[in-house]
């Protein structure tokens, strides 16, 4: 299976997502580099809106990922609810 | 009651297939008339998936937001002298050749979108190639707003857009846009968004910019990353586009394996330039280009080729070339510029010794072998007061218009070389992956505008190589372009710092 990927820009709102993206998806690796967090996993990774706004604190669109994002690998797949990303293949 | 909130799925409908209309009274083949020359067979427009649904008031909302934080930096980088935090002087000049060479190509990219969305008949393509547009327009705006405060203190940024349009290396991004930008619709988007946007660009906005973040420039990695958080929507604009072609007939994938295959070679040519700047201009270290091209091409480009293996698409062709290029690219386009050092609007200079052992420990199969003993008779030559400067003009290749000088890769002590001729008239080039671009459109490339032809034409003022760049390059000759050694650039600095 190839990996998917996601690269956000290292901030204080990215923290949290990351947090969240590591709750809901334990196989994911982290990686810190200057000014940016690299997550990458096999097959699957997705971001759940519920997670991200537990951590948080307060209510978060999905479409928000926009701000601190910096490049992903992957199909896209996203609705109100989470973003998905995955290789058929 | 309040009325409930539409869910993303529906505002996006709402807000953009259901702004189409039908043409009742007009001939829709008028209306849209690039859309089949190229020969790719649309069947069904309202397939076309945009998998982030975002509607012009979301996007101006965010957008809105990024802008408010980007320039909220670049003013503390203004009134904290930012130009004084950078790592090392020497690191200025990947700007440079950033704004004289990327930079452009940005606002290539917005008048390239406006147009091709335009051809397109589908309309969720239309709004996606509008976005990508007004994305682009920002990029070259917030770039040359970061870069205004660089332009203050050293030299070489002064006239960016003009040398662009003229100075030898840079025909090298200019002629990569032009290419697509004069190619149809589709090509266009196979180019930029898929070939270019999904898996290339990565390479110059991720690594690189962390690596600004590493050496102090606060400004740059915060511009270079505002505008990637764009071009993540622009990357899978570029996935859906090749999905949408291979599913909608199968002629089209011919089509477009061919594309592939020629927009990954101009790539890997084009990005031939960030290798250098990866490897030798930065001065804080994240990663080598070797390692850059690891993750972001072989890894991530792997994966996208074998999910794209069930559409009957192949990983693009010369892929053995170009997995054996990482290990050299760098050093060979370093060395042509320190060689033509004299011809450039930036500064060049000889890797220092912990930064020879930083390459030598990164490329253990070929730095010592091939590379580092150039540098030592370099440092040698310098020592005894003779810096060398290439004499005369170097061949061009007539594709991607860089200088031959590539190797072969089963042979590094070997120039690589190809030729054809096509009406009588011998034409030249720098491998196979230019030769064979060449020969598909002939009569597209023998209508490149390449500098040293021009020059030796007569075309760039003259006679004199120092009249071309003072005169027709418009540079500081003296203080752009020479070594870091005894610049300008390097005498401010030090006197920022308090150094003799
Ligand atoms: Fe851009
Ligand atoms: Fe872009
Ligand atoms: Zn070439």
């Amino acid at each position: 299976m190839s990996k998917v990927y996601i690269a956000l820009q290292d901030n204080d709102q990215s923290r949290y997502i990351v947090e969240a993206i590591e709750d809901d998806n334990p196989e994911v690796t982290v990686n810190y580099m200057p000014a940016m967090i690299r997550i990458e996993c096999e097959g699957q990774l997705v971001v759940r809106r519920e997670t991200v706004e537990d951590k948080l604190g307060r209510d978060w669109d999905i479409q928000e990922l926009h701000l601190n994002l910096i490049t992903l690998g992957g199909n896209v797949d996203e609705d109100d609810d989470r973003l998905s990303l995955s290789w058929n293949a | 009651m309040a009325a409930k909130k539409l869910n993303t799925k529906d505002k996006y409908r709402l807000l953009t297939r259901d702004l189409d209309w039908e043409f009742s009274y007009e001939d829709r083949k008028q209306a849209f008339p690039f859309e089949e020359f190229e020969g790719i067979k649309i069947t069904d427009w309202s397939k076309w998936e945009d998998p982030f649904r975002l509607t012009m008031d979301t996007y101006w909302k965010y957008q809105a937001e990024k802008e408010k934080k980007l320039y909220a930096i670049f003013d503390a980088v203004a009134q904290n002298n930012g130009h004084t935090n950078i790592s090392d002087p020497r690191y200025a000049n990947a700007l440079k050749l950033f704004l004289t060479g990327v930079s452009p190509l940005e606002y290539q990219a917005h008048q390239g979108f406006a147009h091709t969305g335009r051809q397109f008949g589908g309309v969720g393509a239309r709004i996606a190639c509008q976005m990508q547009s007004i994305d682009e327009l920002r990029h070259v705006q917030t770039q040359v707003h970061a870069m205004s405060h660089y332009n203050k203190f050293f030299d070489g940024f002064q006239d960016w857009s003009h040398m662009h349009d003229r100075v030898w290396y840079l025909s090298v991004p200019k002629s990569f846009f032009d290419d697509a930008r004069s190619a149809g619709p589709f090509e266009f988007l196979v180019a930029i968004s898929f070939s270019f946007e999904y898996v290339l660009t990565n390479l110059l906005f991720v690594p690189f910019m962390s690596g600004a973040a590493y050496n102090g420039d606060m400004a740059t990695v915060t511009f270079g990353f505002s505008a990637q958080s764009d071009e993540a929507r622009h990357m899978t604009l570029g996935l859906e586009v090749i999905k949408f072609l291979l599913e909608q007939h199968e002629d089209n994938v011919p089509i477009v394996q061919e594309w592939i295959d020629k927009w990954f070679w101009r790539g890997t040519r084009l990005l031939t330039l960030v290798s250098m700047m990866m490897d030798y201009m930065l001065p804080n270290k994240v990663m080598s280009w070797k390692e850059a091209w690891e993750v972001y091409f072989e890894e991530a480009g792997g994966a996208l080729f074998k999910d794209l293996a069930r559409y009957g698409i192949r990983a693009p062709k010369y892929a053995e070339t170009i997995e054996k290029e990482k290990e050299h690219v760098s050093h060979q386009a370093w060395w042509l510029f320190y060689s033509y050092g004299d011809a450039t609007a930036f500064h060049t200079w000889i890797p220092s010794d912990e930064e020879l052992d930083w390459l030598s420990e990164k490329y253990p199969d070929t730095f010592d072998k091939y590379y580092r003993p150039r540098w030592e008779m370099a440092k040698k030559m310098e020592a005894q007061g003779k810096r060398f400067y290439t004499k005369g003009l170097p061949q061009l290749c007539n594709c991607c218009q860089i200088p031959l000088m590539f190797t072969e890769m089963d042979n590094p002590t070997q120039l690589a070389y190809r030729d054809t001729v096509y009406k009588d008239e011998r034409y030249h080039f720098c491998s196979d992956g230019c030769h064979d671009i060449f020969v598909a459109e002939p009569e597209k490339y023998v209508q490149s505008w390449l500098p040293v032809h021009q020059i030796l034409q007569g075309n760039c003022g003259g006679p004199g190589l120092e009249d071309v760049l003072r005169d027709y390059y418009r540079m500081n000759v003296g203080a752009d372009n020479l070594d870091m050694k005894g610049s300008p650039d390097e005498q401010r600095w030090n006197s920022w710092k308090g150094v003799a």
